[in-house]
């Protein structure tokens, strides 16, 4: 991309798409180590999970008041545009994810507390490494202006869905098996729907970055939405 | 992803076919075919193919020199008024070509103009709307007066100058002559109004009565506008083209033009780009 | 330091030379009024507009010579304003860079520098020879001859200060180019085209050479422009050179009455000029 008459625009621009990038590699540390305390009981990691939520507040708001003081002072067009109004959406979605992961962390927090165990924690946690890749990857999508590998994650939503619904199953057995693991069981089951919707995020953001790139939506329009519930 | 560009003239015209939008053809009121124009030897718009639709605006935008206001100026023939200039293809106004026309004060009537300075005429605000309806149409005082008070209404103008009309038009502000010379170009009736960069000389309040002007007119005229405000091509144009080196590069509703132009010159310029 | 010094040592000296060369003329043209004055006021009285020329010794006024510069100018002027207005039109709108355009500026700009005594001999041969006689005719035609330049060049230059934008806008809306011309440029030019026919008016209002031969002068009161007839600048340069004081002092009055008449042209046209630049 050539580069814009006016010099700090473009440095305008830059400073959203490197801060944009650092909340992703943030929100991705976050989500892996909250799972990772569920996984091991360790409370520490999950109190350093809790506490690093705030700097991705932090660079939400950073993103959104960069983003708003460029639109007033630059007016920008076209692709300019859907950079600054995908990195602030991007930087939205990856602010609910630190929200999510926070979440997850209390939980660990909770569950190591009163040493709630359950037979169903690998689960979770193979759920956990599939929707910390995908967020890696759809950050990983945004950076190199990547429309091939955001579709990807896109289209292998399904994946995490399907994990959750077989997990969710998993974890009714264990309920209805031996009550004793219902306490365990429901947290693990909240832990498991906070990764499917950061799996929901992840999408979001490869919607995001293909329209960035091009304009357009992801060809195919709406997905089917897979639903435990129904 | 990057967009195709485009280096040389001839590539450039090779490629353009594919970044134009063509309106419906019923929709159509004006069009060119292989227009080429020529100041004596110097060739300043090549081959140019677009079409305007009715009761719309449409934006011409591209840097200086890229021959937006000669394209515009080739839609009621001004150039006529200088010497060694000359247009080759055809410009049809609903189907007729111009170009061949032999009554051009006839073909100005019916295709108005505006220009980037306001230029009221040296009489009153009233004999300058009066003006161009006289040279078509005997009218009584009751009725002339009716069309003076309603030219300046359409233009948004009437409140303001209703107490003074024969002050003379020389006495408004900027932004009013500019309106005053928008009634004056309305009141005649023509089917399409050209404005060449209108709000050029114009303060922001000015400009923004003048562009809602504008927008309102649409419902009964046909509205070419030139303009290096982008914005106000994005504000209030239905469709915009891009020119370039004298070719239109890119054409399409505004709404894309300025969210996801296709080529990347258009990109390149409206986004700021450009070298 | 020393170029600083020398910018401002530079700076001054022009200056100064500015100034003295402004006040050689401004001293000269105070004299010249001064001495009109002070000679020209004494013979000013009501004879001078009710009496024609008198024989020396016996009491008269100016009145033929006024009448008969007063019919000569207007004449030329209406001739003068005719042909410089539609030939300067011509020049600036029509058929300006064409070679029969260059052609006209160019005899145009000799005519304006032409001395006025060719002019008027120049008339005495196509006019008065052939007519075997002087008149007042003859010497309106002379005086055309001179403004005529004056006002095609003003109307000219005027006409090309109008912005390009207001004939095309006239012409955008579909107004004839001629139409345009009267009713749009023409009205804007308005200030600048009565000046132009004043200044036309000045340089021929103290002309004597060509009346000399072409209305010659008459001693007595007369109307009728087909015969020689009196002015101001002949009846002045006969009365100037002559050895009676009243004649003299009439020429003083007579010159001085020339001086008042272009001093008011001037006032009206500046006066005039200005209302029309005020309403921009």
């Amino acid at each position: 991309m050539s580069e814009h008459t006016v010099k700090a625009y473009d440095e305008e621009l830059a400073f959203l798409s490197a801060e944009t990038a650092r909340m992703g590699r943030l929100a991705v540390a976050q989500v892996r180590d909250a799972v990772k305390a569920v996984v091991s009981g360790d409370t520490a990691l999950g109190e350093r999970v809790i506490d690093g939520d705030a700097e991705l507040d932090l660079a939400e708001a950073g993103i959104e008041q960069a983003a708003v003081k460029l639109i007033a002072l630059r007016q920008p067009v076209s692709v300019d545009l859907r950079d600054v109004i995908s990195a602030m959406k991007i930087a939205g979605n990856l602010e609910r994810c630190g929200d999510l992961g926070k979440n997850i962390a209390k939980r660990a927090l909770v569950m190591s507390g009163a040493k709630l165990r359950s037979p169903a924690t690998g689960s979770v946690e193979r759920m956990g490494q599939l929707v910390v890749a995908r967020l890696g990857q759809v950050m990983e999508a945004s950076r190199d202006k990547n429309i091939e590998l955001a579709a990807q994650v896109w289209r292998r939503d399904e994946e995490i869905d399907q994990q959750y619904d077989a997990l969710f199953r998993e974890l009714l057995t264990f309920m209805m098996g031996d009550p004793v693991t219902i306490t365990a069981s429901t947290h693990l089951l909240f832990i498991a729907k906070n990764l499917e919707r950061i799996g929901d995020h992840a999408t979001n953001i490869a919607e995001l970055v293909h329209y960035q790139i091009t304009g357009d939506p992801i060809p195919g329009a709406t997905r089917p939405k897979w639903d435990a519930l129904q | 992803m990057t967009l195709p560009d485009i280096a040389s003239p001839e590539a450039l015209q090779a490629q353009a076919d594919a970044f134009i939008t063509e309106p419906p053809p019923e929709t159509v009121k004006l069009r060119t075919r292989a227009l080429s124009f020529f100041y004596g030897k110097n060739q300043t718009i090549f081959d140019l193919d677009v079409a305007i639709p009715r009761n719309s605006v449409t934006a011409l935008i591209g840097p200086s020199g890229c021959g937006k206001s000669t394209l515009l100026r080739t839609f009621n023939r001004m150039y006529d008024l200088h010497p060694g200039q000359k247009a080759t293809g055809e410009i049809l106004l609903d189907g007729k070509n111009i170009l061949a026309e032999k009554d051009i004060a006839g073909l100005r009537s019916k295709v108005g103009m505006v220009f980037q300075k306001p230029t009221p005429f040296p009489m009153s605000i009233y004999e300058n709307v009066a003006f161009g309806v006289r040279l078509y149409h005997a009218k009584s005082r009751a009725e002339m007066d009716q069309v003076v008070e309603t030219a300046l209404r359409r233009a948004a103008l009437w409140d303001e100058v209703k107490d003074k009309l024969q002050t003379s038009g020389l006495g408004l502000s900027g932004g009013q002559q500019q309106r005053l010379c928008v009634a004056r170009g309305i009141a005649v009736e023509p089917e399409v109004l050209l404005l060449d960069e209108p709000a050029s000389a114009l303060d922001p309040i000015s400009t923004a009565k003048l562009e809602e002007t504008i927008s309102e007119l649409k419902r009964d005229f046909t509205i070419v506008i030139v303009t290096h405000n982008m914005g106000q091509a994005a504000r209030i144009s239905d469709n915009t083209g891009f020119m370039y080196l004298g070719r239109l590069i890119e054409f399409c509703p505004t709404s894309e033009m300025f969210l996801k132009p296709r080529a990347k010159r258009t990109q390149d310029y409206i986004s700021g780009r450009f070298g | 330091m020393g170029r600083r010094f020398r910018r401002t040592a530079a700076n001054a000296l022009f200056v100064g030379a500015c100034f003295i060369a402004t006040a050689l003329a401004l001293t000269a043209l105070g004299l010249i009024m001064y001495s009109l004055l002070r000679q020209g006021l004494g013979g000013l009285d009501l004879n001078i507009f009710t009496k024609s020329t008198p024989a020396p010794g016996s009491e008269g006024g100016l009145s033929n010579a006024i009448m008969g510069s007063l019919m000569m100018c207007a004449a030329a002027m209406v001739i003068a304003v005719v042909v410089g207005l539609l030939a300067g039109t011509y020049l600036a709108e029509y058929g300006g860079d064409s070679a029969y355009g260059h052609l006209i500026r160019f005899l145009n700009d000799v005519l304006l520098a032409a001395p006025s005594i060719l002019v008027g001999l120049f008339i005495y041969e196509i006019m008065v020879r052939p007519l075997h006689g002087f008149s007042g005719w003859a010497g309106a035609a002379a005086l055309a001859l001179l403004a005529a330049p004056v006002v095609t060049r003003t109307t000219e230059d005027i006409l090309r200060l109008q912005p390009k934008e207001l004939r095309e806008a006239g012409m955008g809306l579909g107004s004839p180019r001629w139409i345009t011309i009267r009713k749009i440029i023409w009205r804007g030019a308005g200030g600048g085209l009565l000046t132009g026919a004043l200044l036309g008016f000045a340089r021929i209002s103290g002309e004597t050479a060509p009346l000399l031969f072409t209305a010659l002068n008459n001693q007595f009161f007369s109307l009728d422009m087909s015969q020689p007839i009196a002015s101001l600048p002949a009846v002045i340069f006969q009365y100037a050179l002559s050895a009676y004081d009243d004649w003299r002092r009439l020429a003083w009055a007579g010159a001085l009455l020339i001086a008042l008449a272009v001093l008011a042209a001037n006032i009206i046209g500046r006066v005039i000029a200005a209302r029309g630049s005020h309403r921009q």
